[in-house]
């Protein structure tokens, strides 16, 4: 019987991803709440000494897949690879980090194996034996709980940033996993990052966003200091990217990327559905808008009702002055 | 070249979301349904690639009868055909929609699949992938820049703080990302056209599934997210909203 919490690890040149951290910790409070075993699962090319370092996050097993044709992420090579590791661990529930390589990666995984996938859940369940999770849906204005059904092994995606990284130390046992030598098709040939790239929005714990009431490109400048003075990424709305004053890679958003950092200012920012879909999961949020009707405000933690141009200033000079203490 | 775009009727993103009397879907009374906006830049891709290369291209979509609106409008965009894989009131998950995609795909010629890279109301990035599983051939999810040449897809998928250059053959599955057009509407020409183009209907017995035991994940409640406590809204002297503002930030909210 397939009993077990698997959580597979992302590695981008050899680094561990902090999301795939998030998810371990996740899967060492399962492990504790229900007495099922904790194993990691690594795939990558010459990744195999970061392995040991899993047992710190509670993997009591580390099953590693290690060539080189997975030293580029490939959703046939992956899915393979991680099929493989399953096979050894024989877990029931498959866990990791819903970011751009798990959500492709667990469907894939799902085709190939039968297996159910749950994605982007923000809280996960055990309860009589049951894995459940708990997943936004309608761009957040709800919450499903969903169950498995004819699946032996529960595959879901972690959202980023929601569930806390807790260390457990355990030793772990690192176990080699042969290369099952997939066909890979479809073939990454390089990775660019992003020009002028500053922090991405979908990586940062603190995210400054502007909106319409920037007025204008010019503008960008007074959010850009106040992310400076944080140390965050900057963001913006999608009326602000169709306005054509900022690549979309900084829109937050339904259709623009989904976020939920430690700390999100919304600044000039009204705050539409679509937008709140992409930022609602934040644990802080502040608001920065004239009209005290605006929608942001009913998400927000904090907000300040007034002109963000004499506001956004004086806060990141608040920010500064506190920082240097 | 022969192209499919599958595409999802779903509700507006602006629907008021009201929990449906079997605290397990919403309750459908007024909501009005649009394609799903992903799915709409794949299935703008599928009418540049047919523009600019020629072929066909069929739409396809699982669900109930309102979905054949949605493949009208496709077809009103520029498509040549349609199929309605009719699915009743079935409750279906991403597993059986590709299992019922993958079936009536596997009935047609097919160079590239479209899709969107998720699907808006369930909001799964899952669709696609299966269906590229079961069809045994490669896809790039994603997708903000691509070129058909040779046989050969050259894409670029976005990833965090970057993208990746992606190369692969056909039959190859795309999943569109917002940013990779810009998609066309469909003008009255077209939609005259549309209305004598054919959509065939199929079931999923037609088709050889059996939703019921192709589904893998079920909704067990759907339920609106807890309240949230009301903000702390600062007002007067905007340099004494600032410094009590970051007090908050660092004492209360300790964020910085």
């Amino acid at each position: 019987m397939p009993n077990g919490i698997l959580v597979f690890i992302e590695q981008r040149d050899g680094k561990i991803r902090k999301a795939s951290l998030e998810a371990l910790s996740e899967g060492a409070r399962l492990s504790a709440k229900s007495g099922k075993p904790l194993a990691a699962a690594l795939v990558g090319s010459g990744i195999s000494s970061e392995a040991a370092s899993l047992g710190k996050f509670g993997a009591q097993k580390v099953f590693v897949v290690d060539a080189p044709a997975y030293s580029l992420y490939s959703s046939e090579g992956y899915s393979a690879a991680l099929q493989a590791c399953a096979a050894k661990a024989d877990p029931d529930i498959l866990l990791m980090a819903g970011t751009a390589m798990g959500r492709d990666l667990s469907p894939r995984l799902g085709g190939r194996t039968g297996w159910g996938v749950a994605d982007d859940a923000v809280e996960t369940r055990i309860e009589n034996g049951k894995f459940s999770v708990v997943r936004p849906c309608y761009s957040g204005k709800a919450r499903a709980i969903v169950e498995f059904v004819n699946s032996p092994v529960a595959v879901a995606t972690l959202r980023p940033n929601v569930f806390p990284q807790a260390e457990n130390p355990v030793s772990a046992e690192v176990i080699t996993v042969a290369d099952p030598s997939p066909k890979i098709r479809a073939v990454v040939k390089s990775l660019e990052s992003e020009k002028g790239s500053k922090l991405d929005v979908a990586e940062a714990e603190m995210i400054c966003s502007g909106g319409r009431g920037i007025k204008g490109p010019e503008n960008w400048p007074v959010i850009q200091d106040l992310c400076d003075s944080l140390g965050a990424a900057l963001g913006a709305s999608r009326a602000a990217v169709d306005a054509g004053w900022i690549d979309h890679s900084h829109q937050v958003g339904q259709t623009g990327k989904v976020v939920s950092p430690n700390l999100y200012v919304a600044c000039g920012i009204s705050g539409a559905i679509q937008h709140l879909a992409g930022m609602s999961s934040s644990k802080f949020i502040v608001a920065v808008n004239k009209d005290p009707e605006a929608p942001i405000f009913k998400v927000a933690t904090y907000g300040i009702v007034g002109d963000l141009f004499q506001v956004v200033p004086a806060l990141a000079g608040e920010i500064r002055k506190l920082r240097a203490e | 070249m022969n192209l499919i775009a599958c595409v999802a009727f779903v509700p507006d993103t602006a629907t008021k979301i009201v929990i449906g009397g079997d605290g397990k879907s919403i309750n459908e009374t007024d909501v009005k349904y649009i394609l799903s906006p992903y799915d709409e830049y794949g299935l703008e891709e599928a009418l540049k690639v047919k523009e600019s290369q020629g072929g066909t291209l069929t739409v396809i979509s699982a669900g109930p009868e309102r979905t054949q609106q949605g493949l009208r409008e496709a077809l009103a965009r520029g498509a040549d055909d349609a199929v309605h894989i009719d699915t009743g009131d079935g409750v279906l998950d991403s597993n059986a929609v590709a299992e019922l995609l993958a079936a009536q795909i596997r009935t047609m010629p097919h160079d590239l699949v479209f899709f969107g890279k998720m699907g808006v109301g369930g909001d799964h990035a899952q669709t696609f992938a299966i269906v590229a599983e079961k069809l045994d051939v490669p896809h790039v999810s994603v997708v903000i820049k691509m070129e058909v040449k040779d046989g050969m897809i050259h894409a670029e998928r976005e990833i965090e703080g970057g993208h990746e250059v992606v190369e692969a053959p056909l039959p190859c599955v795309i999943a569109a990302q917002k940013g990779l057009n810009e998609p066309r509407y469909a003008s009255l020409k077209g939609i005259m056209a549309a209305k004598k183009k054919p959509i065939t209907v199929r079931k999923p017995a037609d088709l050889g599934v059996d939703p019921a035991s192709a589904i893998r994940t079920v909704v067990a409640k759907l339920e609106l997210p807890p309240p949230r406590p009301a903000a702390k809204i600062l007002t007067g002297d905007p340099a004494e909203a600032a410094k009590e503002l970051a007090r908050l930030l660092r004492e209360e909210a300790k964020v910085i």
